[in-house]
């Protein structure tokens, strides 16, 4: 029982890591992160280690996508004003 | 070096690297076993300091120099952030517009930021109990913070949130390590001892010596240098604008 939970946790990692990858878009990238972490704290929870889940939850579902995502919104503003500008 | 040598130099490299690593993994401790000699040594320890949660006594007493070195790392990182996206001469600064937010957004953040924050100090000071701990409470802490951003707008947020204050919260909290590991030093043994504060009572909030204050101060810490970082970030991403005809 315990091996099938890990093993659907094993590939529910795997495939969120698959769409990561194949995403162009950065900001749907940074979306496609979030859930990756999510998907990774359930399975180092299911390997029992909850410590490094929660660390995973709170860096990799919410800090990492969300520094990301202010980074891509700078580098487009500063393509629309350069834009504007000519 | 001609492009073949490389190529021979880096494929000798690899091979060998591959069989380092795989002579390594032959000698793992087989996978979901219930017996390990590091893990079996590591409880016993943190059972002896009356640590309930043996993830922090590795942490905070076993290895406290290790997250010393880790703390140092995210401190550095913060503070090169810092210096990186300071607004620089050929950059003004433009006051964001009061944004408008949907309705059950702007409910759902404002209903969620408390319960959130709470999580995060909860996850903080039982870290020496259950799992958690200054890391991951700090960061839950940290980043409930910025859900008023998501509910009402950048102003708000910047009201709540006096960065000076929490780079000095930041850099007071990582001195604070620093002094309880000197403590140990003057007081006890060696540095980061934990032999300076009576163990207490296991499973309590006091319990396994200097564990819950290095928790706290790390804790402290991340919370700051999250705030901090994503300060900078912000400021960048929402107030900061290139002088036009540059």
């Amino acid at each position: 029982m315990a091996d099938a939970v890990i093993v659907v946790a094993l590939l529910l990692v795997a495939a969120s890591a698959t769409v990561a990858v194949a995403t162009r878009d950065p900001m749907r990238q940074a979306l496609v992160l979030a859930v990756l972490g999510v998907v990774l704290a359930v399975l180092f929870t299911v390997l029992q280690a909850p410590d490094v889940g929660l660390s995973q939850l709170a860096v990799g579902s919410a800090l990492t996508p969300l520094l990301l995502m202010l980074a891509v919104r700078k580098i487009r503003r500063r393509g629309r004003e350069k834009e504007g500008e000519r | 070096m001609t492009r073949r040598a490389r190529l021979w130099v880096l494929l000798t490299g690899g091979a060998g690297l591959a069989v380092l690593l795989v002579a390594a993994c032959l000698r793992l401790p087989h996978f979901g076993g219930d017996r390990h000699p590091y893990g079996d040594r590591a409880v016993h320890a943190s059972l002896a300091r009356r640590t309930a949660n043996t993830i922090s006594s590795v942490n905070f007493d076993q290895r406290a120099f290790d997250t010393l070195g880790e703390m140092t790392i995210l401190f550095a990182a913060v503070l090169g952030c810092v210096v990186l996206l300071r607004q620089t001469q050929d950059e003004r600064r433009a006051r964001p517009e009061p944004a408008d937010v949907a309705r059950p957004v702007r409910r759902y953040a404002l209903l969620v930021l408390p319960v959130a924050l709470l999580t995060g100090l909860y996850i903080v000071a039982h870290g020496q109990l259950s799992p958690g701990g200054g890391f991951q409470g700090g960061v839950v802490a940290a980043t409930a913070l910025h859900l008023l951003y998501l509910g009402a707008d950048y102003a708000a947020l910047e009201r709540v949130r006096p960065v000076g204050r929490y780079e000095v919260g930041d850099a007071l909290a990582s001195s604070a390590y620093v002094v309880t590991g000197i403590a140990g030093l003057i007081g006890g043994t060696a540095f980061l001892a934990n032999t300076l504060l009576p163990y207490g009572t296991f499973n309590t909030l006091s319990s396994g010596g200097t564990v819950p204050l290095l928790n706290a101060a790390i804790g402290m810490e991340v919370a700051c240098a999250v705030v901090v970082l994503l300060a900078r970030f912000l400021d960048q991403a929402v107030e900061i604008e290139e002088e036009s005809g540059r």
